[in-house]
């Protein structure tokens, strides 16, 4: 396996360690879907995307919008390790004045490109993003991360539906498939399979990959760049809890609240303790 | 000079394709329904700045959120109905909550539409939009205040309502001698016995409620407050002060609209007897658009009388005080 792919891997497990580290200090949290997310958070910013931390408004940066808000835990710890702002930070979440809000806020944390929770409406808020590059001859490309139960909101398919109409190949939109929703599993909730077909019907582009296989997900996103004249949705099928044995592929662990004997062993088991130690010593000088 | 159409949509039409010329950046979105808020003619003049969303207003809500963000000045329009209600909560969170810059621009208010029913005759958009932080609501009451205040929207940073509606309307203001400035009431007409407080079609129905409470010897002030939010609370104050007593009127539920904010005024800082004409809480119906009007209770007879009633309740409480 060549390094860099090694290098994301230890990468994601960290991020890992840091999302659940700010959601067990903020006494409550989406774990579930911020550990099933962290192969596609992890190859976005550590190989896709064309963005300066130093300049979170930088015109040109490449803009990613978490539709399924909920699982902004690992994608604040993407922000945090690449120096958007310090890892310390991660553990005022979801608190009282913190820049991290429980669901994305753009106005307040550096970084975060759309303001997002309520599900359904990113994926539209990232077709205006890509449609705007379009009309405004940009070359940033638009990355729109969305949860599976998420596909049962109607306004995913408003949105699939006016991608395709305006060819936005400058937007990829990720289904995070772990198959779970708060309620239960999507079969039972709410079918929302065949999904690639539904996608391709809707005029896209679909690439279907293992979500938690970097090297996988790095071969879909140069597939959607090489891909013209139609968006690209990469339906990428993820275990919800991914990394943590009692919380893979388990419902419960949607929103519940982590114990310190959960946090424990979560922190055993993805092997924590080394990587805040460096961490803390990195941010500290 | 152009010719003057008497309506509040095309007026927004036109004001649209002025602003276009001379701000690039401006782009409307629109939900089918072109034909009615009139951006047609901004998809004439600048077909590659107009973008269809289809019959999707909850899309066309989020697409204009990430144009925003692109630096773009998106003008969203639809019918009330469908602007404030169908897609608010992409409204809200979407462009209000993170104070993105875009205007939704919304036609065919309350139920002077008449024909096509209660389905369509917005009565509690006002009150909606209102109660969200971070938006500004507009409701022009004339052509002249429609073709100013369109550019001041273009030209304002952060997510703004507008209100207009379907029928053609009288030309009340003097391109000239109107100005406009947001938080602002406009007095339309001065008085001393009692103050009319009104917003869209309602104005010039205030104004013919004066003009008929002149001959009985009653001076009526009116106020347009086309600035719903901000609201101008010190002239509503001063009405109160002065006049003593306080009418509204809106094509719009009296619940939490235009009587609602001012009643809100009145009770905390100065609280004199208001009587609010509008729609009373109830759905309307079909029906020629004046007649619906008269039929739910919004006519300068009914504003008058609303007008004495104010005066007579306030003359009552100056005897028992």
């Amino acid at each position: 396996m060549n390094h860099h792919i090694q290098q994301l891997e230890t990468i994601a497990n960290e991020l890992r360690c840091l999302a659940l580290r700010a959601i067990y200090l903020a006494g409550s949290g989406h774990p579930g879907g911020s550990l099933s997310a962290a192969e596609i958070v992890t190859a976005l910013y550590f190989s896709v995307l064309n963005v300066d931390p130093s300049r979170p408004d930088w015109p040109e940066r490449d803009r990613v919008v978490l539709s399924k808000g909920h699982g902004c835990p690992i994608l604040y710890a993407a922000l945090a390790k690449r120096g958007y702002f310090p890892i310390e930070e991660l553990w005022t979440l979801r608190k009282l004045g913190s820049r991290l809000q429980g669901h994305p806020d753009m106005r307040k944390t550096p970084g975060i490109d759309a303001t997002t929770g309520s599900l359904g409406q990113g994926i539209s808020v990232a077709v205006g993003m890509a449609l705007g590059g379009k009309f405004q001859s940009k070359s940033y490309r638009v990355y729109a991360i969305m949860g599976c139960g998420e596909q049962q909101e109607g306004q995913v398919w408003e949105a699939a539906m006016s991608a395709a109409h305006y060819c936005l190949d400058n937007l990829v939109g990720i289904v995070d498939y772990n198959t779970l929703q708060i309620d239960g599993c999507n079969a039972e909730i709410m079918e929302i399979a065949p999904l690639t077909d539904k996608w391709r019907a809707f005029g896209w582009h679909v690439i279907q990959v293992d979500g938690h296989d970097i090297a996988a997900l790095l071969d879909a996103f140069a597939g959607a760049k090489n891909t013209h004249g139609k968006p690209t949705a990469i339906i990428a099928r993820t275990i919800k809890g991914k990394g943590v044995s009692f919380m893979e592929d388990q419902v419960k662990w949607h929103s519940s609240v982590v114990t310190k004997e959960h946090f424990e062993q979560a922190m055993a088991e993805l092997g924590c303790d080394r990587i805040f130690d460096t961490e803390l010593e990195a941010t500290h000088g | 000079m152009a010719e003057r159409i008497p309506n509040n949509r095309v007026a927004y039409g036109k004001a649209l394709v002025t602003v276009g010329e001379t701000r690039p950046n401006v782009v409307v979105l629109e939900a089918d329904l072109g034909k009615g808020t009139q951006t047609v003619l901004f998809r004439e003049r600048f077909p590659e700045r107009y973008f269809p969303v289809g019959i999707a207003e909850a899309n066309m809500m989020g697409v204009a959120a990430g144009l925003a963000t692109t630096g773009l000045v998106p003008f969203a329009s639809t019918f009330c109905v469908f602007a404030s209600m169908r897609a608010v909560e992409q409204f809200r969170n979407s462009i209000a909550y993170p104070r993105l810059n875009v205007k939704v621009v919304a036609t065919n208010a309350g139920i002077e539409i008449g024909p096509d029913g209660a389905t369509h005759q917005a009565i509690e958009d006002i009150a909606i939009m209102r109660a969200i932080p971070n938006v500004t609501v507009l409701v022009p009451s004339d052509p002249v205040m429609t073709m100013k205040l369109i550019p001041m929207v273009a030209d304002s940073v952060g997510p703004v309502y507008v209100r207009i509606g379907r029928q053609d309307t009288p030309y009340i203001y003097d391109e000239d001698r109107l100005h406009l400035e947001f938080g602002k009431a406009v007095l339309a007409r001065e008085g001393h016995d009692v103050t009319i407080i009104a917003i869209g079609n309602m104005v010039c129905r205030s104004l013919a409620a004066a003009e008929l409470l002149e001959r009985e010897g009653i001076s009526a002030r009116v106020l347009d407050m086309f600035s719903i939010k901000p609201l101008d609370t010190a002239a509503i104050v001063q009405a109160a002060r002065e006049t003593g007593c306080i009418v509204t009127a809106e094509d719009h539920n009296v619940l939490g609209g235009l009587g609602g904010a001012v009643a809100e005024v009145l009770s905390a800082e100065m609280p004199v007897p208001l009587v609010r004409v509008g729609v009373q809480d109830t759905f309307a119906e079909s029906g020629d658009g004046e007649e619906v009007l008269r039929a739910y209770g919004l006519t300068a007879e009914r504003i008058a009388a609303a007008a004495r009633t104010a005066m007579a309740r306030r003359n009552e409480l100056k005897r028992i005080l």
